[in-house]
């Protein structure tokens, strides 16, 4: 009888401390990067950030074009 | 007519070629690259690449406008004034977006997008004392006097601005890490993994933004020149 007191207990304790592990555990968004799903947003944030510097780089050959075009006046 | 040419840094393509390559990196592994787990924050904390470099390159721009108000004043030609100028711009695009994206991030993390915290007033402040560097400047309309004006009180914002965003929020409380007891990033967090993607990341989003001042310096003096002729 004594034993099984003692054991629930400490099952018990167990119970509990991992309880608190778990909510020490700080929640990340783990499941998005376990399934894989992150890189889709990586990639298309990566994909618009190249086309918006692409367009930066159209605008300065432009403004180029345009400088030497005044400097051959 | 070579005056096109004088600035030869603006027509290059290396560094705008490293702009560029910065900027895909962090916009990759800003999301893919490892960050330690923290409470409150969680994976907010990749907003470090994106709001925080916004501050960044602000005080980039104001540096610049510093610099080159120094150097009006120093040698009086237009140009310097010009960049001067654009740079002040440059500024104020930087310092909405940093505002703007802080005000998300507050929202989600503190549980309101304004909170009375020393550094976000000392922003503000920052912010409307640039403005007022452009009501001066429009109010003013002869060109020199404008452009020397302007120039000293680029100088006296500039000082502000440090003492506004980097003196009075360390001497408060705030909610801004770093700040008033509240650890650094740099202390604890800012671990190897995000040093990997936080350094190109502030490098890219500063070229950006000087990338973009240049442009809007070359095409200010292209009116010029056309209007002249």
């Amino acid at each position: 009888m004594k034993k099984t007191i003692i054991l629930s207990i400490l099952f018990l304790f167990v119970l509990v401390s991992a309880h608190a592990q778990d909510s020490n555990q700080v929640e990340m968004a783990d499941a998005l990067y376990a399934n894989g799903k992150i890189y889709v947003v990586a990639t298309v944030a990566a994909i618009v950030i190249t086309i918006l510097t692409a367009y930066v780089i159209l605008i300065d050959r432009k403004v180029t074009k345009l400088e030497e075009k005044i400097n051959q006046k | 007519m070579d005056s096109f040419y004088k600035n030869k840094i603006a027509r290059a393509w290396w560094w705008k070629i490293i702009a560029i390559f910065c900027l895909v990196y962090t916009c990759y592994y800003g999301f893919i690259g490892k960050v330690p787990a923290m409470v409150v924050l969680h994976e907010t904390i990749r907003n470090l690449y994106f709001h925080v470099t916004m501050w960044m390159a602000m005080m980039l721009m104001m540096l610049i406008n510093a610099i080159y108000s120094i150097k009006y004043l120093s040698s009086l030609n237009k140009y310097d004034d010009l960049v001067a100028e654009e740079s002040g711009k440059m500024a104020m695009v930087f310092s909405a977006a940093g505002l703007i994206t802080g005000m998300v991030w507050a929202n989600y993390t503190w549980g309101a997008p304004w909170t009375n915290d020393p550094q976000l007033n000392g922003t503000a402040a920052t912010i409307l004392m640039y403005a007022a560097y452009f009501i001066l400047r429009n109010a003013i309309p002869d060109e020199n006097k404008k452009a020397k004006i302007a120039s000293v009180y680029a100088i006296f914002a500039f000082v502000m601005m440090f003492v506004f965003i980097m003196v009075i929020p360390k001497m408060y409380n705030s909610l801004h890490p770093g700040k008033g007891g509240n650890p650094g990033f740099n202390k604890y967090d800012l671990d190897s993994n995000m040093r990997m993607v936080f350094y190109p990341a502030v490098i890219g989003w500063c070229l950006l933004g000087t990338w973009l001042m240049s442009l809007n310096v070359r095409i200010r003096r292209i009116e010029e020149i056309t209007e002249e002729n």
